[in-house]
């Protein structure tokens, strides 16, 4: 049986070998992927920058994520250039045709002065917390950096506030705006479930912020005691949000929220519930339609029963309000297919999901080629039907 | 004859049907069947969007979209929910 001396030997001379000016080269031109076979405690003090970091142990389960192709350049490297021979010779035996491993390893390459980028990621509580986002490729350690570095909005802390809050939070969405002026109240509990019994009275803002902080103190609450009007939207849009998540009971915010997204650019994850049903897309402004190019026109009060009259599914906001959550994580993220231009229709009754087209309205009063509304209006009047929609 | 579905901000004006069955070639024919059996449905109609097929009737003809047995039809009003 051959000793380790003797089979690192072995293996050096099956495999190719770089010195680290070569890996420079190779490095600055780009072609090939850099990876570190090191243990994540070593990466952390430090990297070769653009490196990905798949230690030696996960090397083969995770090869094929970062080197899809085989024909690719590969250059492995760990501290001195042993654990990457290992590594060159399985990636070899995987099929990788034109690997090479960094021969004295980081230790020469920061010997020689070379460019060492020092890891600004996530510590090992945060690791621990968000373990089972770290796992999925699409999220992994950069996009966990991403949404702690991330700021969404809830309009509402109520039934769908609730749930995209919490799930919100407990994704690690660094930043969470609430807007709500009401206190929790009794008939708010069989659904509204940021808030407790303990909390009846005290404001919804206040009370959220406490469960999503006890929930993960990662994230950071801006609590906005306040109904969202033409007069305050833009000092609150002014702390600067990436995604707008609506969730009002009633239309003269909708529409608000609606006219002060287009204009700021923000995208807005729509929900709205009543009785059995509800109803998601995503409105991105520039990229899909607008709430005005869905409903130019809002019902008159008398024709449009709130939740607080008409009742709701205590769980409904729950499916409501996760599906909201979802999209506002994906368009964090910047994955998968947001429900932009789409409606999703959810009936709890028959457990069945609808969807229908949503087409941007090129004459919409605000998202239009033409726009005549430019400015907040008084939205109380405009959904009371007084005024005739422009 | 196609399934025309009913949301539920409208049922109360249909005697609580999720769905109704109504005649016509047209978008407008199968609304004025409706609207014939369930006249409180008139009021609301002007402020429901209309898909068939899942596309917006606006993006087609209108209410003169033409409508097959079987088309999926859906009304769809805005509901302001959220608490």
């Amino acid at each position: 049986m051959p000793t380790y001396r003797e089979l690192l030997q072995q293996v050096r001379a099956e495999i190719a070998e770089i010195d680290a000016a070569r890996g420079r080269e190779l490095v600055d031109r780009g072609e090939a992927i850099i990876v570190d076979v090191r243990e994540q405690d070593e990466w952390d003090e430090g990297h070769i920058p653009g490196a990905v970091h798949i230690s030696r142990g996960n090397l083969e389960s995770r090869i094929e994520r970062a080197a899809p192709d085989p024909t690719q350049p590969v250059v492995l490297y760990c501290s001195v250039g042993n654990r990457s021979a290992f590594a060159a010779k399985t990636l070899e035996e995987m099929g990788y045709e034109d690997v090479v491993s960094l021969a004295g390893g980081f230790t020469d390459w920061k010997r020689n002065g070379h460019p060492v980028e020092l890891h600004s990621g996530l510590d090992a509580p945060r690791r621990a917390r968000y373990s089972r986002h770290l796992l999925i490729p699409e999220v992994g350690e950069q996009g966990q950096l991403r949404l702690l570095d991330s700021k969404v909005l809830l309009i509402g802390a109520g039934g769908l506030g609730s749930p995209a809050s919490l799930y919100l939070a407990a994704a690690g969405v660094g930043r969470l705006g609430i807007v709500d002026a009401d206190v929790v109240d009794e008939s708010n509990l069989q659904r509204q479930i940021v808030h407790s019994t303990e909390r009846l009275g005290e404001a919804k803002v206040e009370s959220a912020k406490r469960t999503i902080e006890a929930l993960n103190p990662d994230v950071q609450v801006v609590a906005y005691k306040e109904r969202l009007t033409s007069e305050n939207v833009e000092r609150i849009l002014a702390d600067g949000w990436d995604v707008i998540v609506d969730g009002a009971d009633n239309f003269p915010t909708r529409y608000l929220v609606n006219d002060a997204s287009v204009w700021h650019g923000i995208p807005v994850v729509h929900g709205s519930i009543y009785r059995f049903e509800g109803q998601v897309t995503v409105f991105k402004p520039g990229a899909g339609p607008c709430y005005r190019c869905l409903f130019p026109t809002p019902p008159p009060p008398e024709l449009a029963p709130s939740c607080a009259e008409g009742g709701v599914l205590g769980v409904l906001p729950g499916v409501i309000g996760s599906l909201q959550a979802n999209e506002a994580l994906k368009l964090a993220l910047g994955i998968g297919e947001p429900l932009v231009g789409r409606l999703l229709l959810f009936d709890a009754l028959s457990a069945e999901f609808n969807e229908v087209k949503l087409r941007r309205d090129p004459d919409c009063p605000v998202c239009g080629e033409h726009p005549t509304i430019t400015d907040y209006i008084d939205y109380v009047e405009f959904c009371a039907g007084t005024r005739e929609p422009a | 004859m196609t399934t025309v579905r009913i949301p539920p901000t409208l049922r109360e004006q249909t005697g609580g049907q999720r769905e109704l069955p109504a005649e016509g070639d047209t978008v407008r024919d199968l609304l004025d069947d409706l609207t014939s059996r369930f006249p409180a449905l008139e009021d609301q109609l002007p402020f429901a969007n209309v898909y068939v097929e899942g596309e917006d009737v606006r993006t087609l003809d209108g209410l003169e979209t033409e409508v097959r047995p079987g088309s999926t039809v859906i009304l769809l009003p805005a509901m302001a929910g959220g608490a």
